[in-house]
């Protein structure tokens, strides 16, 4: 092995119930680069990194760090390997302080925490050094996402560390804090720092990268230098195949107002204005997007339309029917599908079979059921006929839907709300956690419900996603729209902004 | 019958921490758990235990330091036996803590019987601590300065506890295992470590709680003397917000509700029935929880076995 490698990983095979994650990936990381692990949801970047950091433990495989096997049991024995790890989710107690988070796990139990001040003294200096200044004393649970992210980058460092992991860290950034983030990552390397940096977006491993590594079902398909690939080549290695990139024109004008908001405001259970004064329309045959970072009050929104969160004030007419403490089922009848953000939790019954899923809000009615009883066959023709034109993979329509890939709930779910050809469709989040192949088809779908007629409202904060589909976008920011932009792509700096809050100006 | 409430106003507040005092052991341990995410709602039972290891204890040996190790000896037991369940089996914690408490009212009420029925069963208690003239101050001396020894107790039991929780690593690791236990984990903390250690605390402190009644309160066992105790202690738990000064206070606005109680049950002109009072402390514990609304202090993982 060269002196510049710091890690080799090989053969790593991890296995779940059902699930081969790693099926024998092998990654080499050079010293003091930015090295990519990239791959679509599922295909194994994550649960590689995870056993790197001691948070499962590989079937087989070896790892070699520094130039001795070692063995990684925990995240303990990580830390002591001078490894550290920026989480997806992250990783920081939200009650604690920004210095109780750093120091946590770094004490015996019987100390005092007489050495505060010290540690203190020290992320101040770090905050200096890396340019990543934040109040040690500051809750983490009040600080914004961008700075709880640097929170984590920052006790990886206070832990000390020669190699740092991030997964998918902007995936809650704004277009900002993102090129911010690639900078400092850039600054970290040249101090000799290596990174290993997980995503599935191309343009950020175009970006930041020295040398990536693809990953596809499990095993790594390739490692390249970065400067001598293309976006399109990492897609089709990514994919498997050549990817269609570009989406169909519409067709038609927009039509008559489906929804109409005026001021809407909704309070979540803390009494807190989440929605604070919201008005726009959406028409037949349009698209409006919202745009924002995950957290400004889109959710809350989407549920409060969807008659699953009370209206505080305001009005929302759909069809011109006024909505106030509409039920779902009612708010359902008036012509509403709603593809919700949260699958597990809102959209499916994970024990649930398939066919199951797909009558969720009839089964109550004929031709599914008949005095109260079941009819059995006929859901499951229903169903047979919606997984052949929405193309699920599955084995049998009686299987658990919790069998399935999430690509393939999702296909469940978007099949089942567009085939009640709604008047208004809303979608928050439609591609979150589902691969490349089943995004397009959604996305496909999508578009076609709107060239048939229906209004859309789409929820996202994939900015990708929004300006893909939308033919309007809304970018709220704190509970409120903060200013109305076209799907122009020149104009994507300026909505970055807005997500940070800035007022578009008049 | 003014000046007879007057007269009576020291005697209710001398009742209201000794009352309290029961409260206060068995919540600040229960704070400890709940911070730590696991909820036990097996405090009756615990307490129960601890209230007869107590008093069989004494009984057996006419040693007051027996009796509270014995109680501390069986707590910590109790807290294995449910960590045991919660924490390592991560079976469902509410269903484990009903099970505690039928199986500390039947254990004791079956040890009773076959141990002491027909026995003459007083026990030594705790000592009154009586400062001199200061217990003669009017209205408070008999509160604060006559008052016995595991009642002064909770003076030191509530900023030990509070240190332990927000200033050793201990505490911190407690609290940011009940907030987001695998935050915990990626830095090296033992969640289920921890968690253990958090519940016998806890069922420690409930027994001692038990014992209060037993060896300190009066001098006997009755079956199911702590009338439900332990369950006021859990309402405790949440109008304290989970700290352990905040269940102090609360303990004590409890206590209050038990020495009125107390005290109106020996009005022998009112013509009400007693029953009524009795109800006090219980119909105050619907209308605090009534009170207060979601559960936005309660620590985020409580309740949620944690999965590796």
């Amino acid at each position: 092995m060269s002196d510049d490698v710091i890690l080799r990983m090989e053969n790593m095979v991890k296995t779940f119930p059902g699930v081969v994650a790693n099926a024998g990936i092998n990654l080499e990381v050079r010293r003091g680069e930015i090295h990519c692990l990239l791959g679509e949801n599922g295909a194994g970047k994550t649960v590689l990194m995870s056993t790197l950091y001691g948070l499962y433990h590989a079937d087989a495989g070896s790892i070699i760090y520094k130039g001795q096997p070692v063995q990684i049991r925990s995240p303990k024995d990580a830390i002591r390997q001078r490894i550290g790890m920026v989480h997806q989710h992250f990783m920081l107690v939200p009650t604690l302080t920004v210095a109780e988070n750093l120091i946590l796990g770094q004490y015996r139990y019987w100390q005092r925490l007489s050495q505060m001040e010290r540690a203190k003294a020290e992320i101040r200096r770090l905050g200096e050094e890396f340019g990543l200044r934040i109040d040690p004393d500051a809750v983490v649970g009040r600080l914004s996402v961008g700075e709880q992210q640097r929170v984590e980058i920052l006790k990886a460092l206070y832990h000390g560390i020669d190699l740092l992991i991030l997964d998918e860290p902007t995936a809650v950034l704004t277009p900002q804090e993102t090129s911010q983030l690639l900078g400092f990552l850039r600054e970290l390397a040249d101090k000799g720092l290596t990174i290993i940096f997980i995503t599935h977006k191309l343009e950020e491993v175009m970006q930041v990268s020295d040398r990536v590594t693809v990953l596809r079902d499990g095993k790594d398909v390739a490692t390249l230098n970065t400067a001598e690939t293309s976006p399109r080549e990492l897609a089709r290695l990514m994919v498997g195949r050549d990817v269609l990139m570009e989406m169909p024109e519409r067709q038609g004008e927009p039509g008559e107002v489906v929804l109409a908001v005026q001021d809407l405001c909704v309070e979540n259970e803390r009494g807190l204005r989440v929605v604070d004064g919201v008005s726009f329309e959406v028409r037949e045959r349009e698209i409006v997007g919202i745009a924002g970072v995950a957290g400004n009050g889109q959710s809350e929104l989407a549920l409060a339309l969807a008659g699953l969160m009370p209206i505080h004030s305001g009005e929302v007419r759909l069809n011109g029917q006024v909505l106030r403490e509409w039920t779902p089922r009612q708010v359902s009848q008036l012509g509403l599908a709603h593809v919700p953000e949260d699958r597990h939790g809102m959209a499916i019954i994970l024990p649930f079979s398939v066919s199951n899923n797909f009558v969720i809000h009839s089964f109550g009615d004929e031709p599914f059921s008949r005095h109260g009883f079941l009819n059995f066959s006929r859901i499951r023709e229903y169903a047979q006929r919606l997984v052949r034109e929405y193309d699920v993979r599955l084995v049998s329509v009686d299987d658990p839907i919790s069998s399935l890939s999430g690509g393939n709930q999702q296909k469940v779910v978007v099949a089942r709300e567009l085939n009640r050809e709604p008047r208004l469709l809303l979608v928050n989040q439609p591609t979150r956690g589902i691969d490349i192949g089943a995004t397009e088809f959604v996305r496909q779908r999508i578009l076609a419900q709107r060239d048939r007629g229906s209004a859309v409202l789409l929820i996202s904060t994939e900015l990708e996603e929004i300006f893909h589909l939308s033919d309007r976008i809304l970018v709220m920011y704190e509970g409120k729209i903060v200013g109305e932009v076209p799907p122009d792509r020149s104009l994507l700096d300026k909505i970055g902004l807005m997500m940070a809050g800035h007022r578009a100006e008049a | 019958m003014d000046t007879v409430w007057i007269a009576m106003i020291p005697a209710i507040l001398a009742a209201t921490w000794r009352m309290a005092t029961p409260l206060i052991y068995a919540a600040v341990g229960e704070v400890i758990t709940e911070r730590a995410g696991v909820l036990n709602i097996g405090l009756e039972g615990t307490m129960l235990l601890g209230a007869f290891t107590a008093f069989a204890a004494v009984y057996a040996t006419d040693n007051l330091w027996v009796g509270l190790l014995a109680t501390l000896l069986v707590g910590v037991v109790v807290g294995l036996v449910f960590a045991f369940f919660t924490v390592t089996v991560k079976a469902n914690q509410i269903i484990v803590g009903v099970a505690l408490n039928l199986l500390g009212l039947g254990l004791t009420g079956f040890l009773f019987r076959t141990l002491f029925l027909g026995t003459k069963n007083a026990v030594r208690t705790v000592p009154v601590l009586n400062i001199p003239v200061l217990s003669d101050l009017p209205v408070v001396g008999e509160m604060l300065f006559h008052q016995n020894l595991m009642v002064y107790g909770t003076l030191l039991l509530v900023p030990v506890a509070s240190f332990v929780l927000y200033k050793t690593a201990f505490g911190l690791a407690i609290r940011s295992v009940g907030e987001h236990p695998r935050a915990s984990d990626t830095v090296g903390i033992s969640v289920s470590g921890i968690r253990y250690a958090a519940v016998m605390i806890g069922t420690a402190l409930t027994a001692i709680a038990g014992a209060f009644l037993t060896i300190a309160h009066t001098n006997q066992f009755v079956e199911g003397i702590t009338s439900g105790r332990g369950f006021i202690a859990l309402a405790v738990v949440v109008f304290g917000r989970w700290s352990p000064k905040g269940a102090f206070w609360a303990s004590l606005l409890f206590g209050v509700f038990f020495a009125l109680q107390l005290r109106l049950q020996a009005m022998p002109d009112l013509a009400i029935p007693y029953q009524a009072f009795q109800v006090l402390p219980y119909a105050a514990t619907i209308v605090v929880l009534l009170s207060l609304r979601g559960r936005s202090h309660a620590p985020s993982a409580l309740a949620i076995p944690y999965e590796a």
